[in-house]
């Protein structure tokens, strides 16, 4: 069973990779519509990616005011 | 017109299959410039079928498939106008549109939506008046318009209710949530999911497959499985018309229409 901070690191590892940010510069904390410089179409493009990568199915009415990693990674280990 | 390039989509014909290319920033909303477009295509139909067995449907747009009608524009340009002139010219959108989808359904042709990135509301509506949804696994689906006090307007309820089980379309629909492709696929909806950015060629080697079948044939097949609800379409532009006029939908029109993110009804 994966911890919060091991969905964490993987969910940091996965906006690095795919919106070409290097991962020293992204911390949990981080609101990621600004640090990785994403609008909400992009956003959509990350839940699909985190879906595909985890395998789990999350609704988008969960991310309804996330804007941090940390607070990502719980929802997602929420469905995990 | 066997080719055709215009502001927002454009045509052409290559082994028996009719691309209808969309090419609108930033996501092929559909409004005043495409509505038009999509007439002229619609208008150009009978002219390519003789040559012709399948039509795909896919975006030049990296940021998805389509993201539905231009509320923005259907916004702006309806508030100078008095109430029953604002009724009446939705109304006439809506009607317009539809036969467009109409056509679309009923093309004597195979039809396959190639989908890679969001098919939302009238995106989403496009993609169920095809026969066929191939969708790469950027792919998402979503009905967002009860977020905004509306219903699709486009044919999208009745159609996503012929092809899916009820609690399926409940769930899109109450929920307005958005699935990836392979949600899609396990419900029924998406006929193959292939690799991102993989949509389109997918879909020409398919419908390569499909002009070695007789032609009449296939025709005979889809009209015998692929009934019209004309009646419950009809219905839907009455309800997305009553729906429209209410204040609390202006209000989210209006806060849809101020804010300059790309898609501002979603978290």
């Amino acid at each position: 069973m994966s911890t919060i901070q091991d969905t964490t690191n993987e969910v940091l590892a996965l906006a690095s990779t795919h919106f070409k940010v290097p991962l020293e510069k992204l911390s949990a904390d981080d609101d990621f519509f600004k640090t990785l410089g994403i609008n909400s179409l992009q956003a959509l493009d990350l839940l699909t990616r985190i879906e595909q990568h985890f395998q789990i199915e999350l609704p988008d009415y969960e991310l309804q005011g996330v804007t941090d990693f940390r607070t990502l990674a719980e929802r997602i280990q929420s469905r995990l | 017109m066997k080719t055709f390039q215009g502001k927002t989509l454009s045509w052409s014909v290559e082994d028996g299959a009719i691309n209808l290319i969309l090419d609108r920033a930033p996501c092929n909303e559909i409004g005043s410039l495409t509505l038009p477009e999509l007439e002229l295509f619609v208008k150009a139909l009978p002219e390519l079928q003789p040559d012709t067995h399948a039509l795909i449907i896919s975006s030049a747009r990296k940021e998805g498939f389509c993201a539905g009608a231009d509320l923005r524009e259907l916004y702006r340009e309806s508030q100078p106008l008095p109430a029953g002139e604002r009724a009446g010219r939705l109304r006439d959108f809506l009607e317009r549109i539809h036969r467009v989808m109409n056509a679309i359904d009923t093309a004597p042709l195979t039809t396959i939506a190639a989908v890679e990135g969001i098919a939302f509301g009238g995106g989403f509506e496009i993609a169920l008046a095809c026969d066929l949804i191939i969708a790469d696994k950027t792919a998402r689906f979503c009905f967002p318009e009860l977020r905004l006090g509306l219903i699709p307007g486009f044919g999208g309820i009745p159609r996503l209710k012929r092809d899916l089980g009820n609690a399926v379309v409940r769930d899109l629909l109450l929920t307005g949530r958005s699935i990836n492709s392979t949600k899609a696929q396990t419900v029924g909806l998406v006929s193959q999911v292939v690799s991102e950015g993989d949509a389109l060629r997918i879909a020409r080697s398919t419908a390569a497959q499909l002009k070695k079948f007789d032609r009449g044939t296939a025709i005979a097949a889809k009209t015998f499985i692929k009934p019209i609800p004309f009646d419950e379409l009809r219905r839907e532009i009455e309800i997305f018309c009553e729906l429209f006029a209410r204040p609390v939908v202006q209000e989210a029109l209006r806060k849809f229409t101020e804010s300059t993110d790309a898609l501002p009804y979603l978290p």
